[in-house]
């Protein structure tokens, strides 16, 4: 049984009342004749995490990096705050898949990093780090380097250098999907908390139903050839019943059965 | 290994060798071997001579002029080929010809060039250096992993900033291994070229000895010059070893 949830076409436009702090309006994206996304357009509502999921080959990992500036469009533009992306800015700060940290560099000279090509102090940086990979649950590994970590710190390190240049938009490539499902679920229940205390806009790139249904506030559902939003979905009535009870809620059951039956279809 | 029980110290099969060394030069089998002995005694008694020091000074400032040239020109330019694609297409076949070419052929054209002097020979050291260095540096940028790069770019990294905190380091593994085999080949190119271009330094010396067949004392110099090499290598493969904690995790 489907109840609160919001079904929308993606072109009639999210609700009105949310302020998007994200548009993505008719990207298109071509490798030579290969047409990764075709005319597609999204808005991402600030202080809300949208997830992209798909199957793989919709175009959810390029989307996200032509949002972070990485990847120019063929054609259409994205505007984050108003203001269209040429290139990375300050605004946006990136979580990789696989946590891109510096195997030469300590803890916190890997999360100081994004400060430092900002051109903020020694001193400083090391002190807003040390505050980061405290907040992170990483304290006393300062000086470690990322070989000795485990995949669940080590994105955690990750994290904590998106989080330490205070972007407004956070973007995540499937940050959780190479660590294991106990770290996963911790990971999925801290995201949650960051949400909702910090003021940031997350957009955040999954493969896994279960996790986008878990932790998103806005849910897009990428279809592949060609690339295109099939559908939006808004759950509504179980993100305030607490962590522990979204599994067991029948509006979560619904939404993961619902985006598997379309999904099905597409998966090999 | 062990004898006896006891541990043995590194190289400790030196001593059979210094053993066989010796008794050969004693049986008095060639003029060419002279014994062990002899030659250490000459070894010590022409360190003190202001001959051998100039030897030693000018080899040294050939030696360290050229490995200097070669170790800058060599990781700048093998990085930029890693990076960019055109550098790489034009420069990749010249530097593969170079690597295997027998550059001792070119010490002439480069007389010519430079003149008899201590430029040419800095100049042929730093050539038969140059190009494993690049190669090297080259192959280490080629093998860094692309969302580094990305994480350098989306945290607002300058091409400067990219160059020396993402490139340099993630080839810096690479990059010792081809300064420590280049350091090895500039050995040979100063010697080269002190014998062909201008009779200098330690290749004076080795055409005086040889030509006067004083072996105690060519063996003497030469043995300098290998424990040279052999030091300088170690030291770089000590700083091979020292990155060595991440060149398997990148």
């Amino acid at each position: 049984m489907v109840t609160s949830q919001t079904k929308e076409r993606p072109d009639a436009g999210v609700e009105t009342q949310l302020e998007s702090a994200v548009s993505v309006k008719n990207i298109t994206k071509n490798y030579g004749a290969v047409e990764a996304l075709r005319d597609m357009s999204l808005e991402f509502p600030r202080g809300q995490l949208t997830s992209l999921l798909g199957p793989s080959g919709c175009g959810k990992t390029t989307l996200l990096k032509i949002i972070a500036g990485l990847l120019e469009p063929t054609s259409g533009e994205v505007l984050v705050n108003g203001k269209t992306v040429t290139d990375p800015g300050p605004d946006r700060a990136f979580v990789f898949q696989d946590f891109a940290l510096l195997p030469w560099a300590t803890v916190l000279k890997n999360v100081a990093f994004g400060l430092q090509m900002r051109g903020v102090a020694a001193s400083e940086r090391e002190d807003k780090a040390a505050k980061y990979i405290k907040d992170v649950g990483l304290a006393g590994f300062e000086k470690s380097y990322p070989h000795e970590l485990s995949g669940g710190m080590r994105q955690r390190v990750g994290l904590a250098r998106a989080l330490s240049v205070d972007a407004d938009v956070l973007l995540m490539d499937e940050p959780f999907s190479a660590v294991d499902e106990q770290t996963r679920r911790k990971f999925q229940e801290d995201l949650l908390n960051l949400v909702q205390h910090e003021n940031k806009t997350f957009i955040f790139v999954t493969h896994s139903i279960e996790e986008a249904v878990y932790v998103s506030d806005q849910i897009a559902i990428l279809l592949p050839r060609p690339s295109r939003v099939s559908e939006i979905i808004r759950p509504s009535s179980f993100r305030n019943k607490g962590v522990e009870n979204i599994r067991r809620d029948s509006e979560y059951l619904d939404i993961v059965d619902d985006i598997w039956a379309s999904l099905r279809t597409y998966v090999e | 290994m062990y004898l006896f029980g006891y541990r043995l110290p590194g190289m400790s099969s030196l001593v059979i060798w210094a053993l066989l060394w010796e008794i050969v030069g004693r049986a008095d089998l060639t003029f060419f071997v002279p014994p062990l002995s002899e030659v250490i005694a000459t070894l010590f008694e022409i360190i003190r001579t202001p001959a051998f020091q100039k030897a030693l000074g000018e080899t040294a400032y050939a030696f360290f002029a050229g490995v200097f040239f070669a170790v800058v020109i060599g990781i700048t330019v093998g990085i930029l080929m890693g990076k960019n694609r055109l550098m790489d297409e034009l420069l990749l076949p010249w530097v593969n010809v170079f690597l295997s070419a027998p550059l001792t052929a070119l010490v002439p054209v480069l007389m010519v060039l430079f003149g008899f002097g201590m430029k040419s020979i800095i100049i042929t050291t730093c050539l038969f250096a140059v190009w494993i260095i690049i190669l090297n540096s080259r192959a280490g940028v080629k093998q860094i992993n692309r969302s580094l790069v990305e994480m350098a770019h989306c945290f607002g990294a300058s091409p400067m900033d990219a160059f020396f905190r993402i490139y340099f380091w993630a080839a810096l593994p690479e990059i010792l291994g081809g300064v420590r085999i280049g350091i090895i080949r500039a050995v040979k190119g100063v010697i080269i070229g002190q014998l062909l271009i201008s009779i200098v330094g330690f290749g004076a010396l080795f055409e005086l000895y040889s030509a006067n067949f004083l072996m105690g004392h060519f063996w003497a110099v030469l043995i300098v010059l290998f424990a040279l090499a052999f030091t300088i290598s170690e030291f770089l493969a000590y700083l091979e070893r020292r990155v060595a904690y991440y060149a398997a995790k990148r």
